[in-house]
């Protein structure tokens, strides 16, 4: 092992602590904010385990994380099922869909599966309502649990901890391998034997199951469940946003994305509620223009080019 | 009956499906931009027919000669400013695509922040409503005219591509850009125009949807998916494949909103969707491997 990626460790393993101590120093409010924080980077991480390498942009995020939320939702009111059965449960039903998703549209190129993932979490919302008010009669769902915002904290800095641990452990193995090669030239791949399609979908059910277990862990947060709350498709834009801000090229990169856009993301939607989807579009496109390879692409570039004048 | 009445509201809907497909179809299939922003684009000329109606009761079939003027333009515009300078830097057409998807994907929020602020609600509006009558089933004026000014265009579309000699290059560039530029075709040039059309194609197109069907600012990524699913299921440069994968869409859809409910339209697009990418991702018109 080199000496670089232990030190990331135990930077990662430290900064993991560090965050652990937040809800015990803060108010209300900014435990609050500390919750989205941990979600948004727990959701984030994963979604560049699948997408930076590949460079697929998923959309499908809000997919998962809403049929997270409505299982633990329709388990616990429909069903009497108590929290932690339901939240496995749906984190391998997310597992399970990402793996028919990607199935479908990940051995054509690309734009199939960004189209595919577009309207999907849209398609499912209206699905579920459908069955909901024909089959289940429309009651609504309540989830109801002992835990407070800092145990709901907790729970998903340990997803996403879990989440890096999972990312590190793959690059430093021979699928981690496979996939920086599919992204370097996904035709290259192929010559040298690599089954390009088994690779991305395995990456890509890691990251609907993981989706689909922060969905379920937020929703005692809300209480009450509603299939348009959950499957709102703003999430999968906010996770693609933070991921590409941050620099999707690194696994930490999400992390340096997330706290920055929610911040400002909070302060326009106080102030300037009407105008809060142009900062969406501004994003998107300070990404392509200005940030291609997010801001720890451009920390790097810094570091090289400072090296160079030395 | 209520097979004659399915039929002929799905292909009275088809009429404007094609003809925004076609307008898709020339973005990314000519100018190889995967445009997102394409049903934002379509809201923005249901904006312009409901606001100039509801305003000043200009009849929405001369709004389109207002909207395509002023679509063109402002399509060359975001052409020649923001996405000819991602074709510049790209190195391969994937790159391309991810650039162009997230450009767009910016560009459609921006048009959604500016068309909540101009109209918030839903631009409802009666417009040649009365009732008639097609083979007994009964259907609103306003679709009728809505198909038959669609295939109008799509018509004049359809003949200046293949009859004319500026139709012929557009369709060069979209087989090969390199071979095009080597019989002396303008890429570029060819490439900012087809994107201006299909831009201008759509807005028209959102301007017919606005008399039958009521939006609001944020629907547009309903239709952008729609589009694409034509599309892909025509075989993307295929007009003919996209006039009829508009019909399937176009009968499918109705014939889940009258038989099972209106909520799953989306839902029976996107299963003809996962048909097409298990059986037929080529399309059903598209060659293999174009």
């Amino acid at each position: 092992m080199r000496a670089s990626t232990v030190q990331e460790l135990v930077i990662a393993a430290l900064l993991a602590f560090l965050a652990a101590l937040w809800p015990l120093v803060v108010d209300i409010y900014w435990l609050g904010i500390g919750v989205d924080v941990m979600m948004y980077v727990a959701l984030a991480t994963s979604w560049v385990l699948f997408s930076g390498p590949t460079h697929y942009i998923s959309l499908a995020t809000a997919a998962f994380f809403g049929i997270g939320g409505f299982l633990v939702g329709s388990g616990m009111s429909d069903y009497e099922a108590s929290f932690w059965p339901m939240a496995a449960l749906s984190a391998c039903v997310g597992a399970i869909l990402a793996a028919l998703i990607g199935l479908a549209t990940l051995r054509l190129s690309g734009v199939y599966f960004v189209i595919f993932t577009l309207g999907l979490a849209e398609m499912i919302r209206n699905l579920v309502s459908w069955i909901q008010n024909n089959f289940l009669g429309s009651r609504g769902l309540y989830v109801f649990t002992d835990f407070t915002d800092k145990h709901l904290y907790w729970m998903l800095l340990g997803v996403a901890v879990a989440v890096y641990l999972l990312g590190w452990i793959i690059s430093r193995s021979r699928l981690g391998f496979a996939l920086r090669i599919i992204g370097g030239d996904e035709t290259v791949a192929r010559h040298v034997g690599i089954d390009t399609a088994t690779v991305k979908v395995i990456l890509f059910t890691t990251t609907g199951f993981f989706a689909a277990l922060v969905g379920a862990i937020i929703a005692p947060r809300w209480s009450y469940i509603e299939p348009n709350q959950v499957f709102s498709p703003q999430l999968s834009f906010f996770v693609v946003i933070m991921a590409l801000l941050g620099g999707a090229g690194r696994l930490w990169g999400p992390v340096v994305g997330v706290i920055p856009f929610l911040l400002i993301w909070n302060w326009v939607d106080t102030n300037f509620p009407n105008q809060s989807i142009l900062v969406l579009g501004i994003a998107f496109l300070v990404i392509v223009y200005f940030l291609p390879h997010g801001v720890v692409g451009r920390l790097e570039q810094l570091r090289s080019w400072s090296r160079s004048l030395r | 009956m209520q097979i004659i009445d399915i039929l002929i509201s799905g292909l009275l809907l088809s009429g404007t499906y094609a003809l925004v497909a076609m307008g898709l179809n020339l973005q990314y299939g000519v100018a190889r931009i995967m445009n997102l922003a394409n049903g934002e684009v379509l809201v923005f000329g249901s904006l312009a027919a409901f606001w100039l109606y509801t305003s000043s009761q200009i009849s929405p079939l001369l709004t389109i000669l207002i909207v395509i003027p002023i679509s063109f333009v402002g399509n060359l515009l975001i052409y020649n400013l923001l996405l000819a300078p991602l074709v510049r830097r790209s190195k391969s057409r994937g790159a391309l695509e991810v650039d162009s998807i997230l450009a767009t994907f910016g560009m459609s929020f921006i048009l959604i922040g500016i068309m909540i602020s101009i109209e918030g609600g839903f631009f409802a509006y009666k417009y040649l409503s009365e009732p008639i009558q097609i083979l007994g089933s009964t259907t609103s004026l306003s679709r009728l005219v809505a198909f038959l000014i669609a295939t109008l265009i799509a018509l004049v579309l359809y003949l200046w591509l293949n009859k004319t000699r500026s139709g012929v290059a557009v369709r060069a560039v979209s087989v090969s850009t390199e071979a095009a530029g080597l019989v002396g075709i303008n890429v570029p040039r060819i490439s900012a125009f087809a994107f201006a059309i299909g831009g201008a194609i759509t807005a028209v197109g959102g301007a017919l949807i606005s008399t039958f069907i009521t939006l609001d600012a944020s629907i547009g990524v309903v239709f952008t998916l729609k589009a694409l699913i034509i599309v892909i299921m025509g075989g993307v440069g295929e007009i003919r494949g996209a006039i009829i994968a508009a019909i399937i869409l176009g009968i499918v859809e109705t014939t889940v909103a009258t038989l099972v409910d209106p909520g799953l339209t989306l839902a029976a697009a996107y299963f003809i969707f996962v048909l097409i990418l298990l059986f037929r991702p080529q399309g059903l018109f598209g060659r293999r491997n174009a």
